[in-house]
């Protein structure tokens, strides 16, 4: 097949398939130069940008909202176009009728968004009530068919945080098949699958997925409509840069108009758009200057997205992120590297535009990387704070070359596969369920198999380990089984049209677990393992705090001796939820990720064997617990390495601090050490790490004076946050975060 | 291999002060010299810290040797890493055995067979020039300024790279002279390729309160950022 828009492009299999990534091998062009050739921002972006701020600036006056609105449900076409600065805007759309103003999805649940509009004093209005009393959402389902078991894991919060009351996000489309190929000829495809699958035998998976490409191809229609009133005509493919963006980014668009997913990330963009680039400035009818204009028009677009929440969520997470995550970089199958100058560009809007957490730029780091581009993304880092790292060359073998990251760590091929988000599961509230036979201290909930409180002076190791893996074993079948309601309820009540109608039409599902307190866990055992750990019991004769005499090695040291221990209850929990069979045959993944909720986790979990005090906060994610590292930072990052991205497809979190001083003295010594520490770290075949570089006083200044530091950025588990948007316990856990410091 | 041990006081997996690149740095017990302005006065007793055989440290070490890229490796520093000059010479050995570039953090006060032997091992060395003046230098180390100058000597003689370090201390060698000094060292001696000058710190002075002795630069000031890029500037 052949387009009048596709002139120049290298000829390909793309062309009579749906396949992106063979039109990127074919096409692109890789750069292994430095940054010099980049542009800084123009007038019109500063200015445009200036309108922007000030618009933050409201939000921020307001209580992190600026408006919301209440009579309209959000949708595709649901809204009349709204812009920034109509005439200044060179990339158009917003997800409601004006900037900001937050549109209101029930289908993932009526009770948050009624929750949400009320504590920002605001009332759903009676047409949308009207609308809904007439059907079902997600939340509903979900709640009908939750067993008192699983709503008591919930109330206990033993598994927590599960997409249960909105949308479930962490899918994301090809948007740029948008571009790629225009609306029409995805509708054609989508219709030859729904015509290939008239020969099946037509049980109930094959009606379900006939019902979906129906509703995908119905929302194609929609995509087409939408862009049609912002005055463009999608149906043909992108016939240039300035297109292909904007063709992009109706998909991108329509997604999170259509739904309100707690990660709804962008996939893997950049190199896609350089061969328009290249293509353009080529032909003459594109300059440098032109191009970065183009990608920060994009990225202002994209920092104006939001979902309404309730602010018990945006205390949870730390302002309210979407994860627009954005994987750059990278090698091919090929041995060549995916980096071309459109990477530099994205990662130029933090200089062009300020620092910011979203989009969430990922890297995706190989030691193949050419040196000027590892160069250029450690002074990003170092500069910014806002840019974060993961291991392709430990990625690249298992989803090719074409894969994207969702949310902070889930790595997913783009258009192939898709993800049922699960949350975690709190792993030091199991250990001291378990200790306590079925009690949970915290919630005074009883909850699994029901056993005697462990006896005796001294905790014994064996017997704990015995007693700890009863009820991994239990708590596994049962987040299984919760997840494959909450997933069957999705589909059935809120599936995602537009996102999945830009994804292969038989795609692989992962099913992404997580755990929580791996640390805390790992050091509780190491101590009943190494030292004396006496339980303390209540009057009720529950097991309520622990003294633990002598020492035990801690997680954080590169210490075989309880870093394998942290690695082999990752093992144990992936291996227990393997036994019991998921919704659509998804495959079990596991992560170590708990963004920002290391907090709540911890306030949630009783006094632990490790010393942690009743409440006090988790590490977050995969890191080791505050201020036990006696070794300094890498052996801290040689503990992590150690979890097993074989156990944790779903990836491995690790935030790091580490003050300027201590990388180096001058820019260009910090520079070519964090480069090293990133190559050292991934060699060992570590998965991921944020990278922070400022001084504990920096934040702390920002905690007296949040005013002064509106834009200060930091990298927390998995993301990037506002500073000023974590609450103030938030902040203070921050602050006593290891930060790595010069002596 | 010589069964010799040594004394550890404590190890920095992730050092990028004490010599080029990403280093494991190892903190070795014991020094001879009784410094007013010394930062770890915990590494003085010879007796205290931890015991390593040289291949159970070079095994530590080599579990970050992927974070070493072209530059970095070990150093040895302390206290002072002469007066365990075989046990680092087995170090150094084991480390070059293994591609590990090796770096010796010293006053440069001895010089015997046994640290020549190590020198031989040596790729770079750090030498902290303390003073460059013959009274200050007894005054406020102990001995005499001429030994460190023969150890570089040495160093030039046998064409071992070498930095020249020094804390800058207010009141005492923050000034024009005392850097022209550092320069016609630097410039007399082939071998080095280097001058850092490093802002004199009291956030030791926990550690004096620890050990129940007194700081005796306590009530010296630190050195301000300005005053920093003044001297450097004269490099």
């Amino acid at each position: 097949m052949k387009h009048e828009s596709w002139k120049g492009f290298t000829e390909g299999i793309w062309q009579d398939e749906i396949n992106v990534r063979d039109f990127i091998q074919k096409n692109y062009v890789e750069y292994k130069g430095d940054g010099a050739f980049l542009a800084t921002a123009t007038k019109r972006t500063k200015d445009l940008m200036d309108k922007v701020q000030e618009l933050f600036a409201k939000e921020r006056k307001n209580g992190g909202v600026l408006n919301v609105d209440t009579e309209t449900v959000s949708s595709l076409t649901s809204y009349e176009p709204g812009y920034v600065d109509k005439e200044n805007e060179l990339i158009v759309g917003i997800q409601t009728g004006s900037p900001l103003t937050r549109g209101v999805n029930p289908f993932g649940g009526m009770r948050m968004v009624r929750q949400a509009c009320q504590a920002y004093g605001y009332k759903v209005s009676d047409k949308i009530e009207e609308e809904f009393s007439y059907r079902t959402t997600h939340n509903e389902g979900v709640f009908r068919a939750y067993t008192e078991e699983m709503r008591k894991a919930r109330s206990s919060h033993v598994i927590t945080g599960l997409p249960d009351a909105y949308g479930r996000g962490r899918i994301i489309g090809d948007y740029r098949r948008v571009a790629l190929y225009g609306v029409d000829r995805l509708i054609e495809e989508k219709i030859k699958d729904k015509k290939n699958l008239a020969d099946s035998d037509f049980d109930a998976e094959t009606i379900r997925l006939d019902e979906e490409i129906y509703k995908q191809i119905d929302f194609l229609g929609k995509l087409r409509e939408m862009a049609a009133m912002h005055g463009f005509d999608i149906s043909e493919p992108a016939k240039n840069a300035k297109e292909a963006i904007q063709w992009t980014y109706f998909g991108y668009l329509a997604a999170i108009k259509e739904q309100n997913g707690a990660a709804m990330s962008l996939g893997r963009v950049s190199t896609f758009f350089d061969i328009y680039f290249e293509r353009d400035l080529a032909l003459g009818v594109l300059t440098e200057e032109g191009a970065q204009e183009l990608m920060d028009d994009f990225v202002i677009k994209l920092r104006l997205a939001r979902h309404l929440r309730t602010p018990e969520y945006n205390e949870l997470f730390g302002g309210d992120p979407m994860w627009i995550t954005e994987a750059v970089g990278g090698m091919g199958e090929d041995g060549r590297t995916l980096v071309t100058k459109n990477s530099f560009r994205m990662l130029n809007t933090l200089y062009t535009l300020g620092s910011s957490p979203e989009p969430n730029l990922t890297i995706l780091w190989s030691n193949q990387l050419p040196e000027h581009f590892k160069r250029f993304c450690a002074k990003v880092s170092a500069d910014t704070d806002s840019i974060q790292y993961e291991n392709d060359d430990l990625m690249r073998p298992i989803y090719g070359d074409d894969y994207a990251i969702a949310c902070c760590v889930s790595a997913m091929k783009i258009g192939k596969q898709m993800q049922f988000f699960g949350a975690r599961c709190n792993l030091a509230k199991l250990l001291l369920i378990a200790i306590n036979g079925g009690y949970d201290t915290s919630s005074n909930i009883h909850i699994g198999p029901q056993l005697p409180v462990m006896e005796g002076e001294k905790l014994d190791y064996d017997e704990v380990v015995k007693r700890f893996d009863t009820y991994i074993a239990w708590v596994s079948r049962l987040y299984v089984n919760t997840m494959n309601i909450i997933h069957y309820m999705h589909d059935k009540y809120a599936y995602e049209k537009i996102q999945m109608a830009l994804h292969d039409t038989k795609v692989e599902r992962l099913m992404a677990f997580g755990v929580a307190g791996l640390s805390v866990v790992a050091d509780s055992l190491s101590a009943i393992k190494y030292a004396k750990v006496r339980p303390l019991k209540n009057e009720e004769g529950f097991i309520t705090g622990f003294e633990t005499e002598g020492e035990f090695p801690k997680y954080g040291n590169d210490d075989d001796r309880v870093d394998l221990l942290a690695k082999d209850t990752t093992h144990k929990m992936i291996t227990e939820l393997r036994k019991t069979k998921t919704y659509r045959n998804a495959i079990h993944t596991l992560s170590v990720l708990t963004i920002t909720s290391n907090v709540m986790y911890g306030k949630n979990t009783g006094a632990t064997p490790d010393g942690r005090e009743n409440s006090a906060p988790f590490a977050p994610g995969a890191n080791p617990m505050h201020n036990r590292e006696e070794n300094g930072a890498l052996a801290s990052l040689n503990s992590v390495a150690k979890i097993s991205y074989d156990d944790c497809r779903d990836g491995i979190s690790n935030t790091f601090s580490i003050t300027p001083e201590a990388l180096g003295r001058t820019e260009d010594e910090r520079i070519t050490n964090l480069v090293a520490i990133l190559d050292g770290y991934f060699a060992k075949k570590a998965h991921h790490i944020n990278v922070n570089v400022l001084n504990r006083e920096t934040l702390m200044k920002a905690y007296e004076n949040p005013e002064d530091y509106p834009n200060l950025t930091i990298r927390v588990s998995g993301y990037a946050v506002n500073f000023g948007k974590l609450s103030k316990e938030q902040q203070r856990e921050v602050i006593s975060r290891t930060f790595h410091e010069a002596i | 291999m010589k069964d010799v041990k040594g004394r550890v006081h404590s190890i920095q997996s992730m050092g990028t002060l004490d010599g080029p690149g990403v280093r494991f740095v190892v903190f070795l017990q014991g020094c001879c010299l009784r410094c007013k302005c010394c930062h770890n006065p915990d590494t003085w007793d010879i007796q205290s810290g931890v015991e390593y055989t040289p291949k159970q440290l070079v095994d530590k070490a080599l579990r970050f040797r992927e974070y070493f890229a072209e530059e970095g490796g070990i150093t040895l520093s302390g206290g002072e890493p002469l007066l365990q000059a075989e046990f680092a010479y087995e170090v150094f050995r084991l480390c070059h055995k293994n591609g590990i570039n090796t770096c010796l953090d010293t006053s440069g006060v001895r010089l015997d067979d046994d640290i020549k032997k190590l020198l031989l091992e040596t790729d770079r060395v750090l030498l902290d020039i303390k003073y460059t003046d013959d009274a200050l230098y007894e005054e406020n180390v102990g001995c005499s300024y001429k030994l460190p100058l023969a150890f570089l000597d040495y160093l030039d003689k046998q064409k071992i790279v070498t930095t020249i370090r020094q804390v800058i201390i207010p009141g005492y060698n923050d000034n024009k002279e005392n850097i022209d000094r550092l320069k016609n060292l630097a410039d007399s001696h082939k071998c080095v390729d280097k001058i850092e000058l490093l802002p004199f710190k009291k956030i030791c002075q926990t550690k004096y309160d620890n050990m129940n002795i007194e700081f005796p630069f306590a009530d010296v000031p630190t050195p301000d950022k300005k005053k920093m890029d003044e001297l450097n500037n004269m490099l």
